[in-house]
């Protein structure tokens, strides 16, 4: 998949130039290609701007280290070197004036991802100026994107580093039944949303059963107003973007058929993301709480012929756990929501631990929450308790793959995160203790190597520009007295 | 009154401990919340419904069940916070939800707690979580439904997780700040127009004439006025720090026993809230500023204020009544954020029942007091932990709820392959 994603990025970046004919190799390459021209192969118009931070050689040594891969190694050192993981193991050399961490006592884990987050669309302050998550004008909004509602400035990027997030999702809300682009983003403080991009992540598309569509548009008497119509409004799209996805297939054919006149289809900007998605090349992240309607979701992927990332929220997903993990669909939700509308009213604290359980199954423990993304940490602690209960017990190594690994995953960016590898992102957090306790707190954060957060500098000043001029420090009440 | 309410109250609570059994817990770590602190390797004996005895060694009464704690921690019930538990099922489904109240003007007379459902979900779950009391509250006014509510929003009262209907004590809730605007003519300094206009129609109902504007009805009138007399608290919600400074001043010029909820500035006037003696009952995991009232919230909001000497109980900033249970992880929080452990357990147990006058029956263990009581599987404050035993009235609670029973329906079939 990721590779089918980087070769769009070439070509699309060949037919921004216009097709036109240019030297050597990428002419070829644009022959050859003529055959995929479609609306997806388009150079990215937002991209990227984001620069690891300078970073020096370091080595963590004599940590619990957790390696995202379902290791745990005690006693065991990290080194760290041009943004990447060099290497994991006991002893190990620290090269020529690499920074030395002793985290004796102290705990190593890969760097948190969360995969539903709405921190920049839904900022604190939560003023309605700042309302920029759910372009609630209609049903199906595929053309918007959340990078251009994220503001950079929300202190909540601030406190979830302090929670060890170094990557998150950035997701449109789920008023729409098609609510949009996600953003994949690092954690780190920049002016402008693309330099948090997070460098050849693929895009996500955000989509919504069940209550909140249905509310949202029924309550103004238009469709959807039962999940009914959910279901058909979901289908209808799909329907077009197929079409559309053929209209580009009859215009590169008639190109390769040498046809100069050929007239490329009207772009459009709702069918250019949905027909990624039909490709697989945006990530499909459905936001679904009960069991009924993930199996049809399930089976409108099979219908249309694309792949779901993940059921997000999936209150219910304990009870087709075996279907879910079979159909190699990951779960992410909380450890222990439930009851706060009427479609979440079976959740259970023993869904992660359940979900987990089912062979094959995929689990990951996500926010949906400007406070929960700062204790992702704390919410699989709970998930760890309540399985331990019903006999399961569940070792640290395992459980940070909740917040890490399976994270990068269906996020499409496990080849480069989620674990502490050789060759991958340094993404790093020291912690000062088992991360699954309430007492955890991160010491060190670090992002492509360079230390972003360190919690014994943490009063310095805020990262946000909104939080700048805060006043930390007692206010000199002239009412102490008691006179007005 | 009051002394009725009580009186009703502990015949309530003894008609539901029909005869329970004793109950001896032994080799427990006894977490006290009085003078005689923590306590190692101690049983603690459960007789008619009561703490008959507290030491090391204890004989067992004939037919008592026996636990082992084996060192397990043994707490007070918890404390639940200040919100909607029974009083709403699902809180996006109206015909399910009692705690918004509107009529458009101020009614103290409106008692939230007459909605109470002993039977809802939320009660069990959380009480088979360890929380065994809680604050009923109104909602807030700014989430007060079609027809506009007031910023005072009415009267709540302690519940216990068991069956009892009737609250053990009641206070009078007021709505502050920014959020409530809308309510007094879109500006809180008239908050304390509205609320000085109210309480001078409930003292002095002979200023009013015929055809004068009112806060308030008859019975408000005299409602309110008997509140007063009685010295019952008064639960400002309000969290910017020069609005706390005002609702200290306000209490003193009005002779009210204020209590701070919310308060997420409360640190920064701890001094102010140490002299006057005003408790806060605040949200640990506050420290995003959700509006221009909190922007200077803070993870260490608690152990500020606790170091000020200021009393400091906890609830969660949502009123959602389903996962109170979570308040044992703000407390874990606070604790991780420099307030002491003996001060994050007493902010969930004896702080809030002393604060709500209910101090003498609840939030701490000693003998001769109702047995609430969890034995906790460990740290009860961990979020690894969880409650092994529950007593309300010295009657064991069932840990079995909606959801284990869901929990148990699908296990197995996980365990099959058969979940799909």
């Amino acid at each position: 998949m990721h590779e089918s994603w980087r070769t769009a990025l070439v070509l699309g970046a060949l037919l921004a130039a216009g097709c036109a004919a240019q030297a050597g190799r990428e002419t070829e390459e644009t022959r050859e290609s003529q055959a995929i021209v479609s609306p997806t192969d388009r150079a990215d118009p937002y991209p990227s701007t984001y620069h690891p931070a300078p970073s020096e050689p370091t080595l963590i040594r004599g940590a619990t280290v957790l390696t995202g891969t379902g290791v745990r190694l005690d006693g065991a050192d990290v080194l760290m070197a041009d943004g990447k993981i060099v290497a994991v193991g006991p002893g190990l050399e620290a090269p020529a004036g690499a920074r030395i961490i002793d985290a004796q006592g102290r705990w190593v884990t890969p760097g948190i991802i969360d995969v539903h987050s709405h921190l920049g669309v839904y900022p604190t302050p939560a003023v309605r100026a700042h309302s920029d998550g759910n372009e609630a004008t209609s049903p199906t909004t595929a053309e918007v994107w959340a990078e251009h509602g994220v503001w950079p400035q929300d202190p909540g990027f601030a406190t979830a580093l302090a929670g060890g997030v170094t990557t998150l999702q950035i997701l449109p809300g789920s008023a729409n039944l098609i609510g949009g682009r996600s953003v994949v983003l690092k954690n780190v403080p920049a002016a402008t949303t693309q330099a948090m991009k997070f460098p050849g992540a693929p895009y996500g598309l955000k989509m919504a059963c069940g209550e909140n569509p249905k509310r949202v548009y029924g309550g103004r008497s238009q469709t959807p107003s039962t999940r009914m119509g959910n279901v058909a409004g979901y289908r209808k799209q799909w329907i077009e973007a197929q079409e559309y996805l053929r209209s580009w297939e009859r215009y590169a054919k008639k190109l390769a058929n040498g046809d100069e006149d050929a007239e490329p289809p009207k772009r459009d900007l709702r069918l250019d993301t949905l027909a990624a998605a039909l490709k697989g090349e945006i990530l499909v992240h459905h936001h679904c709480y009960r069991a009924d309607e993930m199996a049809i979701v399930l089976d409108m992927a099979r219908e249309f012929g694309y792949r779901l990332a993940a059921f997000h929220h999936a209150i219910e997903a304990y009870k087709i756990a075996n279907l879910l993990a079979d159909a190699k669909v990951c779960v992410a939700t909380w450890a222990d929501w439930w009851g706060f509308k009427m479609e979440s009213y079976d959740g259970i604290p023993e869904n992660i631990a359940l979900v987990d359980a089912a062979q094959g199954g995929c689990v990951i423990v996500h926010s949906d929450s400007e406070e929960g993304i700062q204790r992702l940490n704390q919410e699989a602690g709970k998930a760890i308790a309540h399985a331990r209960r019903i006999g399961i017990e569940i070792p640290p190594e395992r459980a940070i793959t909740w917040i890490t690994a399976n994270a990068a995953r269906v996020l499409g960016i496990d080849d480069r995160t989620g674990t502490l590898e050789p060759g991958k992102m340094a993404d790093v957090v020291v912690w000062n203790r088992n991360p699954f306790s309430v007492y955890a707190l991160a010491d060190l954060v670090f992002i492509d190597g360079h230390l972003h957060y360190d919690r014994a500098a943490s009063d310095e000043k805020p990262r946000s520009d909104f939080l700048l001029g805060r006043k930390d420090r007692p206010l000199n009440g002239v009412l102490a007295g008691g006179a007005r | 009154m009051k002394r009725l309410t009580s009186l009703l109250a502990l015949a309530a609570c003894f008609a539901s401990m029909s005869a329970p059994a004793a109950t001896l817990i032994r080799n427990a770590t006894v977490h006290t919340l009085t003078s005689a602190g923590t306590l190692e390797n101690t049983d603690v004996l459960i007789d008619k419904g009561r703490i008959a005895e507290i030491g090391r060694g204890l004989r067992a009464p004939d037919g008592a069940e026996i636990i082992d704690a084996a060192g397990r921690p043994l707490t007070p019930g918890l404390f639940g916070g200040l919100g909607h538990l029974g009083l709403l099922e699902i809180g996006l489904e109206p015909p399910a939800a009692d705690a918004r109240f509107g009529l458009g003007a101020m009614r103290p007379e409106f008692d939230v707690t007459l909605a109470y459902n002993p039977d809802s979900a939320a009660v069990e779950v959380n009480r088979a979580a360890g929380i065994t009391f809680a604050m009923l509250m109104p909602s807030p006014a700014g989430d007060s439904g079609p027809r506009g509510g007031s910023i005072l929003t009415g009267q709540g009262g302690i519940v216990t997780l068991d069956a009892g209907l009737e609250p053990l004590a009641r206070a009078m809730f007021v709505d502050l700040g920014g959020d409530a605007s809308a309510l007094s003519g879109g500006s809180r300094a008239a908050q304390f127009m509205l609320l000085e206009q109210a309480f001078t129609e409930a003292r002095t109902p002979d200023l009013l004439r015929a055809g004068d504007p009112r806060q308030l009805t008859p019975i408000g009138r005299r409602t309110l006025r008997t509140y007063l007399e009685r010295g019952g608290p008064f639960v400002f919600h309000v969290d910017r720090a020069a609005d706390i400074l005002q609702v200290i001043a306000f209490a003193r010029r009005e002779k009210l026993r204020a209590v701070i909820t919310g308060g997420a500035e409360a640190w920064r006037v701890a001094r102010e809230l140490a002299a006057a003696d005003v408790p806060v009952v605040l949200a640990p995991l506050d420290n995003l500023p959700q509006n221009f009232d909190q922007v200077g919230a803070t993870l260490k909001n608690a152990a500020r204020l606790h170091a000020a000497g200021v009393r400091v109980a906890f609830s969660l900033r949502d009123t959602e009544p389903h996962n109170i249970r979570k308040i044992r992880q703000a407390a874990g929080n606070a604790v991780a954020h420099g307030l002491p452990w003996e001060a994050g357990l007493a902010a969930i147990t004896r702080v809030p029942a002393e604060v709500f006058g209910v101090g003498d029956r609840m939030g701490s263990i000693a003998v001769g007091r109702p047995a609430d009581l969890v034995l906790w599987s460990g740290d009860p404050l961990e979020v690894t932990s969880l409650a092994d035993h529950v007593f309300i009235g010295g009657e064991p609670q069932p840990l079995e709820t909606r959801q284990t029973e869901l929990r148990d329906r699908y296990l197995d079939r996980v365990r099959r392959g058969a979940a799909r």
